[in-house]
């Protein structure tokens, strides 16, 4: 047992080593500064420039820079939606597979665009390897960038600077650190033998049986792969994500992969450090975040190595609960990713979430309901900081001072923005579709697993959808039938049909509501008289004042959605110790 | 600025950066991953002395017979079908999966004991008793199902426990098994991440191929 505690503790402290570096170099890019890369990227960003028509130099409002997003994303959803759905006679489909329902292509298609990648298809039986190339490998990079260059408006705006330009921020983000990354993680990924291929499946007879064959599914992984985690995307070349062994063969491949679906939301907490000029503020909030983490961790890797105890009572002694997991990632990185992935709204998995014990289930729900715990490509710091200005005035109103952060006034508009979208659009998103499929279990609901677990598979579903994480408590019948199984005679079902529009709704308001409320919430801030510094301001880059955050996070937060983790996790650990069957 | 030009800049925007991340880098990779490392890019396939495919270095099959060393069970049982009865169409694309059963769902419990019914072909036949007929000690990884139904490993305490049950159906000695099973076991990364396992694949091609030569 601790030989996988170490393991986990050694992955976290490479995780914060990689912390100032990539901040450090993300504030350069962000604030226009020299960087390493300039003398291959400027002839490459300027010729960007002049087929695109951005002008460089025009600063944007908060509403331009999110009528902006709206209208780039607009734009990416039709193209991805029309190539997923002519996959049928577009290149590169050596398995002959036709186009999926529309619903599917159009959930696929929103779950994309928003940087959730929730499966409501399994990559193997539905899609070409054109559609994986050209509509899910693309909204991977915009996706991610979209939030990055929110994360870094939002950054601006709150230390008083103009927000910039979405445009320069969307295609310097790919540039200079999604797509660089990605070259070098692709190519290490390769060499550690996940497939970079055209060729189609290979059908081969057993050793053992050889009347019987196996099926080997391949692909264009690798690229795929490291963006994928880079762009905490999540969505799988193939339909069990990274439990697949050619998405992630071994140990290795695991390590980097955890390191990068970690690496850009914790550092961007530096790079706000930077922004801000106040680095032991930023590692204080790095700090508060990391020993949630860690706690959130302790509390999965615990029941997962006490395991199923009904199933221990049958081998005579107490073993890890395997079931939907792999040897080679045993106990303590199934622990790991599954609490990392759900923090940072990733959603890749490298074991079946649905099969943890009670307590996964109650992390990695939390992890989607509180959406700090580094949170989404961007919007996570933000909303870190969102939780910050609701703490400043908390806090304020306690002590009877004027509520101040960085300087600036923290007024009514801000803190109706804050709470706006902290308190009510993420309840909304999950609990009123929520309540609607729950209301009609037998036609809308799907779910495969009875009594409590049933309830956490339906709420699990919509927090993921409105988290943007996409993730899920896979067993849900939330899946139309395959292209191929149609063609064979198979029909479409109302279930499945429910849960792909029904997600579309939490996709779209987890998303864009958020979005445009920070980037108001910034413009308002940057706008401000900045107040002097005296010895009556309230001070928020002590320990005493993130410790107020942590906890106005954790009411705020538990009070919303604690019901729903009784009724579901903590009413399943109580079943499972009274015993089952 | 005017509807029009907003769209049409986010249309430009659009194009512009799906050639560069959906064309000019995948294309790169693929080349490079071919040109560079052509065995780990077309899947890591293991080929016999006659040059055919047997299986991917990465990807299990399922064994279940005294001669070889079992592997874990799987709900996709490693994406194999019999090519003449496939109505399913598994061999057409391959596939993945996992149970997801909650582990307080009662099915996960009988998969893992069976039941007995008065109608035979509802009765499930278990892991355990499976486990026990072939006189295996049972271990975690050899009752509760893999993530992606085509794990290529089992620990090696699973592996220990089945070394009697090879060498007495191939008369093998049991400290020639022992030896082999160290050498298929891919250990953790740098000795510290992950989890040791035995290519179980690997294992039995081995075994195979030493029986043939001798």
């Amino acid at each position: 047992m601790l030989q996988g505690w170490f393991q986990i503790a050694l992955t976290l402290c490479i995780i914060a080593a990689i912390t100032p570096i990539l901040g450090g170099y993300m504030a350069r890019v962000y604030q226009g500064d020299r960087t390493v890369l300039d003398r291959l990227l400027n002839p490459v960003e300027g010729l960007l420039y002049r087929l695109t028509g951005i002008q460089t130099q025009e600063a944007m409002t908060g509403w331009q820079y999110a009528r902006a997003i709206l209208y780039s994303n607009l734009g990416m959803a039709l193209l991805i939606f029309l190539i997923i759905a002519n996959q049928g006679w577009l290149p590169f489909n050596p398995t002959g597979v036709g186009a999926p329902t529309w619903d599917t292509v159009l959930h696929t298609t929103i779950s994309f665009i928003t940087n959730t990648n929730q499966q409501h298809y399994s990559g193997e039986t539905y899609l070409s390897y054109g559609s994986q190339l050209w509509g899910l490998g693309y909204p991977m990079f915009t996706s991610a960038a979209t939030g990055l260059a929110v994360g870094i408006a939002f950054i601006r705006g709150l230390t008083g600077r103009p927000l910039g330009n979405f445009y320069v921020d969307l295609l310097r983000s790919i540039t200079r650190i999604l797509l660089p990354i990605s070259l070098v993680g692709a190519i290490v990924f390769i060499a550690a033998g996940v497939p970079e291929t055209l060729a189609g499946t290979v059908v081969i007879p057993t050793l053992e049986d050889p009347t019987v064959s196996q099926a080997i599914a391949r692909g264009p992984v690798a690229h795929f792969e490291i963006i994928k985690q880079l762009g905490e995307n999540g969505g799988g070349f193939f339909a069990i994500n990274s439990a697949h062994p050619f998405e992630n063969p071994s140990p290795f491949t695991n390590l980097l992969q955890i390191v990068g679906l970690m690496a850009i939301p914790t550092s961007l907490i530096y790079t706000y450090g930077i922004f801000a000029n106040n680095r032991k503020q930023a590692w204080l909030i790095y700090g508060m975040v990391l020993v949630l983490y860690s706690a959130f961790i302790l509390v999965v890797g615990i029941g997962e190595y006490q395991g199923n105890p009904a199933v221990n009572a049958l081998l005579g002694g107490q073993v890890p609960n395997l079931e939907g997991k792999e040897v080679r990632f045993g106990w303590a990185q199934s622990a790991l990713y599954a609490v990392s992935t759900t923090g940072t709204m990733t959603g890749a998995v490298n074991s079946l979430h649905d099969s943890f014990m009670p307590s996964g289930g109650f992390v990695t729900l939390s992890d989607m309901f509180l959406q700090i715990v580094w949170g989404g490509q961007g919007t996570g710091t933000a909303y870190l900081f969102a939780y910050l200005i609701l703490a400043v005035f908390v806090t304020g109103l306690m002590v009877g001072r004027t509520p101040e952060f960085l300087g600036r006034k923290i007024e009514k508009r801000e803190v109706v923005l804050a709470s706006f979208l902290l308190l009510l659009v993420h309840p909304i998103a999950i609990l009123i579709p929520g309540a609607i499929t729950l209301a009609f279990p037998d036609q809308l609901g799907g779910i495969s697993n009875p009594g409590f677990h049933g309830l956490a598979q339906v709420i699990y579903e919509y927090a993921s959808a409105a988290a943007n994480n996409g993730s899920g408590f896979e067993g849900l019948g939330d899946s139309q039938p395959s292209p191929f199984a149609i063609a064979a005679g198979a029909t479409p079902t109302t279930t499945a049909l429910w849960w792909n529009l029904s997600t579309c709704f939490s996709l779209l308001v987890g998303r864009y509501v958020p979005i445009t409320a920070l980037l108001l919430l910034a413009d308002s801030m940057s706008r401000k008289q900045p107040v002097p510094l005296t010895t009556g301001t309230l001070r928020t880059d002590t320990g005493l004042f993130i410790g107020v955050t942590a906890g106005v996070i954790l009411i705020l937060g538990a009070l919303t959605f604690f019901p729903i983790l009784a009724l579901g996790p903590i009413a399943e650990a109580f079943q499972i110790a009274k015993g089952i069957g | 600025m005017s509807v029009a030009r907003e769209a049409s800049r986010a249309i430009r925007v659009t194009l512009v950066l799906w050639v560069l991340t959906a064309v000019i880098y995948p294309f790169t990779m693929i080349a490079f991953g071919q040109v560079v490392f052509p065995f780990q890019a077309n899947g890591s396939l293991l080929t016999n002395a006659q040059g055919q495919v047997v299986g991917s270095a990465l990807m299990g099959q399922p064994f279940t017979s005294d001669r070889y060393f079992n592997s874990r069970p799987s709900t996709t049982r490693y994406s194999t079908a019999d090519p003449k009865k496939d109505e399913a169409g598994i061999l057409k694309t391959g596939v993945s999966g996992a149970s997801n059963l909650a582990p307080s769902n009662p099915a996960l419990l009988d998969r893992i004991k069976g039941t007995v019914d008065a109608e035979p072909e509802k009765a499930i036949a278990g892991d355990l008793p499976r486990l026990k007929e072939a006189g295996i000690q049972p271990t975690a990884d050899l009752v509760y199902t893999s993530g992606s139904g085509l794990d290529p490993h089992i620990t090696p305490e699973a592996a220990k426990a089945q070394i009697q049950r090879v060498a007495k159906a191939r008369k093998l000695d049991t400290n020639r098994l022992e030896i082999m099973i160290v050498q298929h076991t891919d250990g953790r990364f740098l000795g510290i991440f992950g989890e040791p396992g035995v290519n179980v694949l690997k294992l039995n091609l081995a075994l195979d191929e030493m029986q043939t030569k001798s």
